[in-house]
């Protein structure tokens, strides 16, 4: 299990250092200065053994957070409880910086008694942890026996994620249904590979203890329930809406073995925000941009691009937030640029033109042209044309994700599914969005 | 303000600290602790403030508390007498109402490693174990599992263990996982007694607990439920269909372990079984899924589709776009894609792996450029049809000069040159035109071997050559010998009408300077001689199968056995994976599925029609005939491995000439061909396996050899694993078949320094699925200089590749040292079986039935046993007579024989009793093996 856990700014000083195995010694924290923070070259892995001992890094900002063991971890375990510290972190005290490291480090010194015991992790969710675990820590003191014992059932508790006996006066939830659609194109305009991952976002603010039921427009629901003697042009006209759900994943809420033998997603909801699932989508992906790239070489010391991007949904709709990445040589010594819409820059910093649209309709084109002057150089090695990419969000689920009903009920408190309101939005971004030229 | 915390200069804060600590105002005294943790984080020593410290304790401050706790965790050790004074805090906190904060004191105690403080932990802890309070109860659990770390025997003493055990059945689904948790560490050191105990009952508590409890929980149960071998595969699928739900889990480590179970226990599901389709196509999507995880994620995921791509391609062999590399991916993402990609590389996916690869071949990345181009040339070598692309996208990649892309294709299209000889020469005029910027010995090494295996076709290969031959004692050795043999290679060809005697020459002093330093020579000739097959990178079968059990942990990232990784005792056992058990037989025997490496049950007789028979035992594509002639790409990749094993035996046999080593071994005869087609390019099976290829006794003068007189035919023993190449450790050995059974006789010699022990051997997967039946029983440590015998029995139930040749077999030993490989020849008539003798009728209409391309002539020559003598003989090694018919003074004998995989091979021998040359003709539905069968007859009759 989990030896020992170190946090460390950009320069290697370490900011909390908690040791949980007799194994692991201070040694360690210098180790993985020297031979990982201070290394001359670039990370190769986020796994690094020096002499038998195993430590795994992820970087958040400029902070470096490494587990370390001796012996034959869980791996994955590992990786993800990092994530969730950094998670229970956020949740406490906002962005990871240096700053509120060593602001919150008697915070941190206890959480990381909690959340890690003997280098197990334990219940990690931030709803629970609050209820015992402050900033001002003093909470523990003046609290009830039911209190207490309320605090000890819920960490330790089948639903471990919701404490009892919320209440809200208006029973409201919000549900984002947060699309990224990655694309790698081949100059020509073929799709080397496509797929949409998406997350559902739920905001819930829910008295009780609810039993929700979420449904969406997924295939193999929509066909069970056709073939189950829905009227027979309903069942088509829903099937074509339908989407093929690659694979999906779900919040611990979510009661998997009943998804598995029903598919149904039946949950008790976290209060507050919490990610209910992510799934994976690769067939029939709307992609809402294409682009077209054109580069010519003229001579050794010029460069002609030519970039076309075409919108591809409903003319109704705004897509925001567009943005061209189109990169240049390294030996660029001069650029000018011609666009027909937004604003277009040459950033020598990071090599690239920046192509800036605010709003686009569907079904519109924009062009972009520009001359890249280049120094001669020596070097024999040829630039390697780093892929274009694109950045936008548009107002739809690039999957064609619709969400088609979510039920609350709540048996004991005296209000029903109609009384709750409900908000659902629809946001696409571009993830990986990239076109070979 | 904390960043004044931070920065205390130790010197001058200690003493105003102390005044502080004893301040009587509250929030002074917690300042002042906070800055004492504080310095601890950044490593300054606080431990004079002992007593001051402690002295805080005791408080109804929590968070004061807790980090006076996180300050005794850290110094206790140093200061044990002054420990003893927060004991009673302890055991009071212990008492407190508070659940919150009996668990914090029970769980605080565990860490503070003080003997003194260990005693009075005992009583506190047997009570919080039994709490009401379930926080207090999983607190304890992983107490129990803290202190058997600091001290095993007073768990045992105190009973704990027991107490742990009855936490499995606890009511809340945490104080399980944790209790899962702490019996599963301290089982690890304890191997032997089953801690755990699992059973169908204890595996259903957990299997309820698994639905219930948090995510770290479920990781612990899944974990553990790794660990079990169910009864039957009834168990096994049924467990299996309650851990698929969490394929679904947003955790990956969930979803990974819960993939180390169906990965493990699957293995005992028949792969008829409509669920086992089922459960191969639920694995897929998750798989893919882990990849859109954070890249630190995505990394161990990767490492971990890696071997599961090894292990069943099957289940992600659609799935190859997700592979494609990203341009932002981080470099360790990348490279793994690549390995994955190429491991999915196959006729239906070619054209687009290519493009890809081509395009990666020009990123910034320079490991990543080289693997890229790497795997170029993997694919030539994994699909043929590929090759002309690949080659073609190689000369591309060529022409951007880019050094180091140049250097690495040139290495790759060396390796194909050896898979398919004869078939891109055209391309070496641009190849040659690159030699000057060539400054990498392993491109350097792989120019010189083109120059010399396609001399003839080179108009200046002499100059060239000699090119290379100016920098010659700056080489590394792998440049040298690819000099050394190729500057021979090339005399020989050029041998009659080259007149260069400067050339010829320095040939012959290097020949010298090899053969006054035998042990030099040797390990420069045998120093490189890849094996060309179509994987390349394999992770060696039982290896892959341990890994497998790893799934998820570290051993799977480093793809090491934790052994290799970890220290002390834990994790050094070997886990395996369960063997098939059917349902009906295995009632009475729970453990027979763990007992992998014991006589496992043989499967049904069931001889399958000839086509499948042939399909699946020899791994053959069936259409095209002349794909099997094995012996001709043999001969000319080997070159090399020729010259070597001629020198290796003349170095030997201290024959003094050049020349005659020359004209003699590489002319063509028999016994060097022999020697080619034999050891098939494994450096250690250089030394000459007389168990093949009919000349080499001679070669060897090993006419001495003890043959059995009753009995089967024993092949003297050989060396096939000499002591320098494995660190010290010399092997020998040989096969008998002896009472029905196959057995690897071994010699092993310590020529090492220093004691061997932890002897272990496995097989690769071979032609007929030889594997050993039992562990290779080393049981005392091999001193210096010592020698042991063993006897390996072995059986026919391991996997099945073919192999070139048929009867080569890839042996994988381990010891404390290292692990070595080195392949051997067994004399096929090891697998020919007691019950082999065909009745008349049934023979006459079998060979009648096979057509007579199958039929395979073959003369023995200067053979003088009559035909009595001979059939006794035979029979011996389960040659059957089944009769015999004289003609016109010739005797003929028909005989059969059974293989250990049901083929069966018809004989007719025609003595004639005026020329002492023996007829042989043989007919087999699997021509594959008669040139084997054959050379088995000669070695058999002549011992």
């Amino acid at each position: 299990m989990i030896g020992g856990l170190f946090i460390y700014n950009h320069k290697g000083e370490v900011l909390i250092s908690r040791v949980y195995r007799d194994d692991i010694g201070r040694n360690a924290v210098d180790a993985f200065r020297v031979n990982v923070i201070h290394a001359r070259q670039q990370v190769r892995s986020p796994v690094t053994n020096i002499a038998r001992t195993s430590f795994f890094h992820v970087k958040r900002s400029n902070i470096w957070l490494a587990a370390v063991t001796k012996q034959n971890v869980n791996a994955a375990m590992v990786f993800e409880f990092l994530y969730k510290m950094c998670d229970v972190m956020t949740a406490y005290f906002g962005k990871i910086s240096e700053e509120n490291i060593k602001n919150n480090f008697v915070l941190i010194y206890e959480l990381l008694d909690e959340i890690l015991d003997f280098g197990y992790p334990q219940n990690s969710e931030t709803g629970a942890l609050k209820t015992f675990i402050t900033q001002q820590g003093i909470k523990s003191q003046p609290q009830t026996k039911e209190e207490q014992s309320q605090i000890t059932s819920q960490v330790t508790g089948q639903i471990g994620w919701r404490r009892e006996g919320i209440k809200y006066r208006r029973n409201e939830l919000f549900l984002d249904v947060l699309e990224s659609v990655n694309l790698l194109m081949s100059p020509q305009g073929q799709v080397l590979s496509a797929h949409v991952s998406g997350r559902v976002v739920m905001k819930s603010y829910l008295s009780g203890m609810p039993e929700c039921k979420f449904g969406m427009n997924d295939k193999i629901v929509i066909d069970k329930q056709g073939k189950a003697g829905a009227s027979d042009e309903a069942g088509k006209s829903s099937g074509k809406q339908s989407i093929a759900i690659d694979d999906c994943t779900f919040h611990q809420c979510v009661r998997l073995s009943k998804f598995d033998s029903e598919r149904s997603i039946s949950f008790i909801p976290p209060d507050g925000e919490y990610e209910l699932m992510r799934y994976r989508t690769t067939k029939d992906i709307i992609l809402p941009f294409r682009v077209i790239p054109l580069v010519r070489e003229v001579g050794r010391t010029k460069l002609e691009v030519k970039v076309v991007i075409k919108s591809n949904f409903k003319p109704s709709l705004l897509a925001q937030k567009i943005e061209v990445r189109i990169p240049t040589p390294l030996n660029t010594s001069g650029v000018q640029v011609i666009c027909m819409k937004g604003k277009a820059k040459y950033k020598a910093s990071e090599n690239a033109i920046v192509w800036k649209i605010k709003r686009m309709a569907g079904m519109k084109e924009s062009q972009i042209s520009a001359e890249i002057e280049l120094l001669p150089t020596n070097d024999k090695k040829k630039w390697a044309r780093p892929p274009i990419s694109m950045n936008f969000e548009v107002p739809f689920a690039p999957s064609g994700l619709k969400v088609r009903y979510l039920k609350v009920f709540e048996s004991k408190l005296n209000y029903s599914d109609h009384d709750v309101i409900k908000w659902v939005r629809y946001i696409g971004r571009s993830g990986i969005y990239e076109t070979r030229c | 303000e904390t960043n004044k915390l931070y920065c205390t200069s130790v010197k001058c804060c200690i003493f105003e600290l102390k005044a502080e600590l004893n301040s009587d105002k509250k929030e002074k005294k917690k300042e002042a602790v906070k800055k004492v943790i504080a310095s601890m984080t950044v490593g300054k020593d606080v431990s004079a403030l002992f007593p001051d410290v402690v002295n805080c304790m005791q408080t109804d401050n929590l968070e004061l508390k807790k980090l006076v706790y996180l300050y005794l965790m850290n110094y206790a050790k140093s200061q044990p007498d002054m420990a003893i004074m927060a004991v009673n805090t302890f055991v009071k906190d212990c008492e407190d109402p508070n659940p919150l904060i009996r668990a914090l004191a029970v769980r605080t105690m565990g860490c503070i490693r003080v003997d003194k403080i260990t005693e009075y932990l005992c009583e506190p802890l047997r009570k919080c174990l039994k709490d009401e309070d379930p926080y207090v109860r999983k607190t304890a659990a992983v107490c129990v599992a803290k202190l058997h770390d600091i001290n095993a025997q007073l768990v045992e003493d105190q009973g704990f263990l027991d107490t742990l055990k009855d936490l499995i059945s606890d009511s809340n689904p945490m104080v399980v996982a944790n209790a899962v948790a702490a019996l599963s560490e301290i089982s690890e050191s304890h191997p032997n007694c089953n801690l755990l105990d699992l059973n169908p009952q204890s595996i259903n508590k957990l299997l309820t607990a698994l639905n219930e409890c948090t995510e770290w929980g479920q990781i612990f149960i899944l974990d553990c439920l790794a660990n079990y071998t169910p009864r039957d595969d009834r168990e096994s699928q049924s467990i299996c269909e309650r851990v698929t739900p969490r394929l679904s889990h947003a955790n990956s480590a969930v979803v990974l372990s819960a993939v180390k179970v169906l990965m493990k226990f699957m293995e005992m599901l028949p792969k008829d079984l409509d669920y086992y389709g089922t459960l191969l196509k639920k694995l897929a999507p998750p798989l893919v899924t882990l990849l859109s995880a954070e890249p630190e994620l995505q990394y161990v995921a990767l490492r971990n589709i890696n071997l599961i791509v090894q292990k069943r391609p099957e289940i992600l062999k659609h799935e190859m776009k997700v592979f494609f590399v990203k341009y932002n991916d981080p470099i360790y993402v990348k490279l793994e894609k690549l390995d994955i990609m190429i491991r999915l590389a196959s006729q239906a996916n070619i054209a687009q792996v290519l493009a890809e690869l081509k395009e990666y071949a020009t990123e910034v990345d320079v490991d990543f450029v080289r693997k890229a181009v790497r795997a170029i040339g993997r694919c030539a070598i994994k699909v043929e049809q590929s090759a002309e692309r690949c080659v073609s996208t190689l000369l591309d990649l060529i022409q951007t000069k880019v050094n180091y892309v140049v250097q690495e294709a040139i290495v790759v299209i060396k390796d194909i040159f050896r898979k398919y000889p004869n078939k891109y020469e055209s391309v070496i005029a641009t190849l040659c035109e690159n030699l000057d910027s060539l400054d990498e010995p392993e491109a350097r090494a792989a120019m010189i071997w083109i120059v010399g295996e396609y001399a003839e076709r080179i108009d200046n290969a002499d100059e060239l050559l000699e090119s290379f031959l100016e920098g010659f004692h700056d080489e590394s050795t792998q440049v040298t010998t690819q000099q050394n043999t190729q500057v021979l290679h090339k005399h020989t060809q050029n041998t009659p009408d080259s007149d260069n005697p400067d050339l010829r020459d320095r040939g012959y002093i290097y020949w010298r300077l090899l053969s006054t330093d035998p042990v030099a020579a040797k390990e420069v000739v045998l120093a490189e001689k890849p094996l060309i097959s179509e994987e390349t990178d394999l992770i060696e079968p039982t290896l892959l199968e341990e890994l497998i059990c790893h799934i998820g942990s570290l051993a799977s990232v480093y793809h090491k056995p934790p052994n290799a990784f970890v220290e002390g005792s834990r994790g050094v056992q070997h886990k395996r994976l369960p063997a098939r058990t059917a349902s009906g037989e295995s009632a009475e025997s729970p453990d027979a599925g763990q007992s992998v490496g014991g006589v496992s049950d043989a499967p049904p007789a069931v001889i399958p029609s000839q086509g499948d028979l042939l399909g699946d035992l020899l791994n053959l594509d069936l259409a095209p005939p002349s794909a099997s002639v094995p012996v001709v790409p043999a001969s000319m990749q080997m070159g090399v491995d020729l010259l070597g094993g001629g020198l290796d035996s003349l170095v030997g046999l201290h024959r003094p000439s050049g020349s005659q080593y020359l004209s003699g071994d590489i002319g063509g005869s028999p016994i060097a061909v022999g020697l080619a087609g034999g050891t098939g390019g494994m450096p250690a099976g250089l030394g000459g396996t007389p168990a093949m290829g009919g000349g080499l006794g001679d070669l060897f003068d090993l006419g001495g050899g003890v043959g059995m007189a009753t009995g089967s035919y024993v092949p003297p023993k050989a060396v096939w694993l000499p002591a320098m190449k494995a660190k010290g450790l010399e092997i020998s050995g040989t096969f008998a078949r002896r009472g029905g059974g196959i057995h690897m006789d071994l010699s092993l010699t310590n020529n090492a320094m220093s004691i061997m022990t932890d002897f272990a051997i496995q097989f690769n997967r071979n032609s007929f699925g030889l594997a050993p039946a039992g562990p290779l029983q080393v049981l005392t440590p091999l001193a210096q200089n010592q020698t042991i015998d063993v006897s390996l029995p072995l059986n026919t139930n391991g996997p099945i590749m073919k192999m070139e040749p048929l009867n080569n077999l890839q042996v994988a030993v381990k010891n404390n040292i290292d692990v070595f490989y080195f392949s051997c020849q067994y004399p096929i008539s090891l697998l020919f079986v007691e019950d082999g003798k065909m009745d008349r009728q049934v023979f006459l209409a079998t060979w009648k039935d096979i057509p007579s391309e199958n039929e395979t002539q073959y003369q023995i020559k200067d053979f003088h046993l009559n035909s009595d003598a001979a059939s006794t003989k035979l029979q011996g090694s389960n040659v059957f007579t089944v009769a015999k018919r004289t003609v016109d003074a010739q005797d003929l004998l028909y005989q059969s024989i059974k293989l250990t995989n049901g083929i069966w091979a018809l004989a007719e021998l025609r003595i004639q009793s005026i020329t002492p040359n023996y007829m042989l003709a043989l007919k087999c539905r699997a021509p594959e093996v008669s040139q084997y069968i054959c050379q088995c007859y000669e070695l058999l009759l002549r011992n």
